[in-house]
């Protein structure tokens, strides 16, 4: 039985569903030993900023049940270092390439997204949800009127589609999704890491030296699935959905909710060769199941 | 270098002394391709434990195709791991990070504490390279029991301290160095960071090179996910942000080259 695994975002398409979480994947150098990223849709890199960001204090991380705590706080080597190392090495692999973007200020995403115009990626991911900076960020993504300046502003220059990558840590999720849909974003990514929180109790402290961090891995999945489907039924985007996925099963409840992209995020930290796995079972799923198109599945639970 | 993941089975494990245990697992191609100061990611058996925990080698054996971890225990995963008994299977992945850089020069291993046993494959390796016992000198401290003291003699002269003075000189590693009237011309250390941070100053004042193996908590293991960085003089390859990633760039460093 041939079947058909390739799905559509913004006028792009990618081979399969399945793409990583930006941040858990660097730019895939550190992968590749493990991974065929010709075998992934797509390659979601981690955010890359105007300048170099040296991030956080360590300690950055900690593991919760079924998860992790992160506060890196995006460290990245800044568009020019990644515009001449990064993008020409993913342009060696027959994959798309989607480029995170963050910034402390609306100058500042644009910045790169305009030095990202000429240059051969496939689609942007805004990230306005990352709740380890302490301006930008999670600024933009908590507000819907904040939501729909910056996609406004940043649509203004992009030349690429631009993927909205929306943050869980609000009352209503559908409201951002429509604030981003209404100012002209072409897709939107969710869900970002949930704020949370650990207490080393032996030294009577913070187990993240930035107190606060992202919660990922499984323990968010349920959280995940639920959001992506609120918002396939409130918008019309194309939806990368993405939480704790570590195999392919938990891809496909994304789909069925109405996701018509995934990306493993955690996972990968926990088993580099997680990604490559996830689309593979998925194609097999279609064949046990006599699913001859993916995008039947795209949001078929309703 | 190239990494595998490899179900091992378990071959022995024994408690050196209260919390401290000894696993020996076989997983071939990673002791093919390990060198002394890497270390392997030993996975949990439950999925709700799932970042992989970072252990040093404290001996490979490529004939027999075995990698030996000396840990701690320390928290869930390594409590799992002391459960471990012959013919049980862990899965672990490696070798990761990079060692130390060897050299014929009169040398000191200095390790504290748990950072002891990756110390243990360095004074064989330097032993494998043909060096004189007299000039591998071998420093240890520790708070009371010195689990793998007997192991390092057959490498070279050994120098204890020990927080309460029950065997050797009382005191830090620096003061059983002063205490012994030890000199060389490079040291290769693992330990908790006051102890790598004293040895930092003092190869600086006598003008010789130190590496130093640093720990931090990692998630990835392989240099992605920028969690365990350390503050570098230089700057970093990777970020370019004065950064090192403990994980890849080390763990182990020329003490010059970081901040500790």
């Amino acid at each position: 039985m041939s079947i058909n695994t390739s799905v559509n975002i913004a006028g792009v398409t990618l081979k399969n569903p399945v793409t990583v979480c930006s941040g858990t994947f660097g730019s895939g150098m550190e992968f590749v030993e493990f991974t065929d990223l010709e075998k992934l849709g797509a390659v979601t890199t981690k955010g890359v900023a105007s300048v170099p960001w040296a991030g956080n204090p360590v300690p950055r991380i900690a593991e919760t049940p079924s998860g992790m705590l992160n506060a890196i706080g995006l460290q990245n080597p800044g568009i020019d270092v990644f515009c001449e190392r990064d993008i020409p090495f993913l342009k060696n692999f027959d994959t798309k390439i989607i480029v995170n973007v963050c910034g402390h200020s609306t100058e500042e995403y644009v910045d790169v997204v305009k030095r990202l115009a000429d240059q051969p990626v496939d689609l942007l991911e805004i990230n306005i949800s990352c709740p380890n900076v302490k301006e930008g960020g999670i600024a933009f993504g908590q507000k819907p009127e904040a939501a729909y300046d910056i996609t406004k502003e940043v649509k203004k220059y992009a030349k690429q589609p631009v993927i909205m990558k929306l943050s869980p840590n609000v009352t209503d999720i559908t409201e951002m999704a429509r604030a981003v849909e209404d100012a002209g974003a072409d897709a939107v990514s969710l869900i970002n890491t949930i704020t949370g929180m650990k207490i080393d109790i032996n030294r009577r402290t913070f187990a993240l030296a930035n107190k606060t961090g992202g919660l990922s891995g499984p323990a968010i999945r349920p959280v995940a699935v639920r959001m992506v489907y609120q918002v396939a039924q409130a918008v019309k985007l194309p939806i990368i959905g993405m939480g704790g996925i570590t195999c392919a099963e938990d891809a496909l409840e994304f789909i069925l909710a109405g996701a018509t992209a995934v990306a493993v995020g955690t996972a990968n930290f926990a088993d580099p060769f997680t990604a490559v796995r996830v689309a593979q079972g998925i194609e097999e799923y279609m064949i046990r199941q006599g699913v001859k198109d993916i995008n039947e599945l795209i949001g078929a639970v309703r | 270098m190239a990494k595998f993941q490899e179900m091992g089975e378990v071959i022995s494990q024994v408690c050196l002394c209260p919390g401290i245990f000894d696993l020996t697992i076989k997983a071939p191609q990673i002791a093919a391709e390990a060198g002394c100061g890497q270390f392997v990611a030993v996975y949990s058996k439950d999925a709700a434990h799932l970042l992989p925990r970072p252990i040093s080698l404290c001996r490979i054996n490529r004939q027999a195709g075995t990698i030996r971890l000396v840990y701690r225990v320390a928290g869930y995963g390594t409590d799992e791991f002391s459960r471990l008994a012959a013919g049980d299977s862990v899965r672990v992945f490696g070798p990761l990070g990079t060692g130390f850089f060897l050299s014929d020069k009169k040398a000191m291993i200095i390790g504290g504490g748990i950072g002891v046993p990756p110390l243990l494959e360095t004074a064989a390796a330097l032993s494998r390279r043909g060096m004189r016992r007299e000039n591998i000198q071998i420093v240890l401290g520790y708070r009371n029991e010195c689990f793998l003291k007997d192991e390092f003699e057959q490498f070279g002269t050994v120098y204890i301290a020990t927080e309460d003075g029950s065997t050797g000189v009382k005191g830090t590693v620096i003061d059983a160095i002063n205490a012994n009237r030890l000199s060389a011309d490079v040291i290769y250390s693992c330990g908790p960071a006051p102890m790598l941070r004293a040895l930092k100053a003092y190869s600086e004042e006598k003008g010789i090179t130190c590496y130093v193996s640093m720990e931090q908590r990692m998630a990835c293991g392989i240099g992605a996910c920028l969690a365990c960085v350390c503050n570098s003089t230089e700057k970093d390859g990777h970020s370019q942000v004065n950064n090192k990633r403990v994980c890849a760039d080390g763990p182990v460093f020329n003490a010059k080259d970081i901040v500790i």
